[in-house]
């Protein structure tokens, strides 16, 4: 982002604006950045405080009755420990699965026909499934078929070549100098030798934006989640968290027992919510720096070459 | 060696050269053919009367039926109707307001300022919609809310607006501009970069304000990039946004805010009735694949886009 901004300056030497439209703009773009900040500062500030503050709407950007109890809650809930070690679980398998499939079929793509007879071929079989699906319905038919309900690869393998991101990788391996490749095919290099010990250190960058994107896209993801783990207890974290926020829904409260719709008031306590959908958020929060670092060279690079 | 040869010869060696390329290929090969391409086969279920026993090519015919059921619900129009309306106030909204920041964030000229509000308004878009939800469903809540406390100090009555039907679409507008627009700034504040800085100067000579400037250079300059993104939007007319509707919505609202895929979700996976929600669903991948593709051709020929 820095190196962006570093390569132009427009020359702001010479004013000829007014100063009162300038703080307008500011003003107006903080509005819409503060926008995006304060919602996150007021669960924040809801998770810090007592059930009895939050419950009588007290709360609104700073803890009032400080407390952690809704944190003590969080943190000593099976369930919810359980969702979150499942959901690392996801990030680290889920990693590996799809930044593996991605190299291996950008790294070919990048190719020209001539070296890889039928790439066109291979090339529009991956692109169609970015503009045609067979829906909701056969794809989860199809993952019960293959016997992956229920388990972590349910919800991984159905997603394991992430078109979109293959296509970012292929167009940058493209733009590497081709002279690299044909000295290390003298040498008598194998084509997995070059893409493991030239083409990918020289992608470092890429690869870095393509995994934090990949890993946000695990963590954030719940709806696989819901429809394909038949059992709460495999549910990862943002989907026992959807659960937990749709209480209201008038579906669940039908289905529910006594038992069940009593644990629902007590999780569907204000501060105790906060709590936990700020700690799924943290993750995200934590690892938001590199995301910016990177996002704006890498995928701004490949995405477009307009 | 003869030439005839050595030409043989030459293509044995470079087909021997490509086995690790195809290797490399197979695996991402099966995958994507076995969740892919096998569910789009699946779409035979539309047509049939499926039982989960007897599978695709096992289950009961039954023609158009499904569609025919389909056609006659009362909700249908209604579905269809929301889905479109929700889908192109999206796409209006989200190639306008992105475009308007990054304008107004190209004028700022306080750098760390400017970096400063980059950085909050991208944190929206790496939250899920369920942790999104979760803040928003309290923000909104019409009795301990933080929008209904600033309502109330103005004296008027807090709106409960994720129970009124009419204002459902425009609060679902709303958030998803909150979550994507400040993230969609960055295309086009890539674009403006590429500008060259002298036309600038150019038009500062020749007393150009600032206001002259966005409009004269600042915005052509864009034009390439906002026609893409225009034309590229064209696939999403009937992505009314699954993953947000599933999250805010509720019985009070089906009427403005259920769309194809919350109404496929429901019949199909909370109903089972699988032959009926894979017609709807086919039918909407079907209208979308002509748009994606109209979308992606009117790229390659008006901005000269190409994938691959």
């Amino acid at each position: 982002m820095a190196g962006i901004q570093e390569s132009r300056r427009k020359p702001s030497g010479i004013r000829n604006t007014s100063r009162l439209a300038d703080a307008g703009i500011i003003a107006a773009m903080s509005l819409a950045g503060l926008l995006c900040l304060l919602p996150i500062v007021n669960v924040l500030a809801l998770s810090f405080s007592s059930s009895a503050a939050a419950a009588a709407g007290r709360v609104k950007l700073w803890p009032v009755d400080f407390s952690l109890e809704s944190y003590k809650y969080a943190l000593t809930k099976p369930q919810f420990l359980r969702s979150f070690a499942i959901s690392v679980k996801r990030v680290g398998l889920g990693l590996a699965v799809n930044m593996a499939c991605t190299v291996l079929a950008a790294y070919p793509l990048s190719k020209s026909s001539r070296e890889l007879t039928g790439r066109g071929v291979y090339a529009w079989f991956f692109f169609f499934t970015m503009i045609f699906s067979g829906g909701l319905i056969p794809w989860y038919t199809v993952v019960k078929q293959t016997g992956i309900m229920n388990t972590l690869w349910g919800v991984i393998l159905p997603g394991a070549v992430p078109a979109y991101h293959v296509i970012i990788l292929l167009n940058f391996f493209r733009q590497l100098p081709r002279e690299l490749g044909e000295a290390a095919v003298m040498d008598g290099a194998g084509e997995f030798y070059m893409m493991v010990r030239l083409y990918l250190p020289l992608s470092v960058p890429s690869l870095a934006t393509l995994a934090l994107f990949t890993a946000v896209g695990h963590w954030n993801s719940w709806f696989d989640g819901l429809v394909l783990m038949t059992s709460p207890d495999n549910y990862p974290l943002q989907t026992y968290l959807r659960n937990l926020i749709v209480v209201k829904n008038l579906q669940t409260m039908q289905t529910a027992t006594q038992a069940e719709l009593r644990e629902m008031a007590r999780i569907s306590d204000r501060t105790l919510r906060a709590s936990q959908i700020f700690i799924a958020a943290l993750p995200v929060l934590a690892l938001y720096p590199y995301l910016q670092k990177y996002f704006m060279k890498g995928l701004v690079m490949g995405s477009v070459k307009g | 060696m003869t030439s005839v040869q050595t030409i043989k010869k030459r293509k044995h060696v470079r087909f021997r050269r490509q086995i690790p390329l195809h290797l490399m290929l197979a695996p991402c090969v099966a995958l994507v053919l076995v969740y892919a391409y096998y569910p789009m086969i699946g779409v035979v279920i539309a047509f049939q009367r499926y039982n989960p026993r007897l599978g695709f090519f096992g289950s009961k015919w039954m023609g158009l039926e499904n569609f025919r059921y389909l056609m006659n619900l009362p909700n249908t129009p209604s579905v269809i109707f929301n889905t479109v309306f929700i889908s192109f106030m999206k796409i209006a909204a989200g190639l306008a307001v992105p475009i308007v920041y990054a304008v107004l964030l190209d004028l700022i000229h306080h750098s760390g300022l400017k970096r400063a509000i980059q950085t909050l308004l991208y944190i929206p878009y790496f939250m899920s919609w369920v942790i999104l939800g979760g803040i928003l469903l309290d923000l909104l809540s019409p009795s301990t809310g933080l929008l209904a406390e600033l309502w109330r100090l103005f004296g008027a009555e807090p709106i409960f607006f994720l129970a009124n039907p009419r204002l459902f679409p425009y609060v679902l507008v709303v958030t998803d501009i909150w979550k994507t627009a400040g993230y969609g700034t960055i295309i086009y504040l890539a674009s403006i970069t590429a500008i060259d800085p002298s036309l600038y100067e150019a038009a500062i000579v020749d007393g150009a304000n600032r206001m002259k400037q966005v409009w004269h250079i600042t915005l052509p300059g864009m034009a390439p990039i906002i026609v893409l993104m225009m034309t590229l939007s064209l696939g999403n007319v009937l992505n009314a946004g699954f993953e947000q509707v599933v999250t805010l919505y509720s019985p009070i609202v089906y009427s403005t805010g259920d769309i194809i895929d919350t109404f496929v979700y429901r019949i199909g996976l909370i109903n089972n009735q699988f032959g009926v929600a894979t017609a709807a669903g086919l039918f909407k991948s079907l209208i979308s694949f002509v748009f994606i593709a109209m979308g992606y051709s009117l790229a390659y020929r008006f901005a000269d886009y190409t994938v691959f």
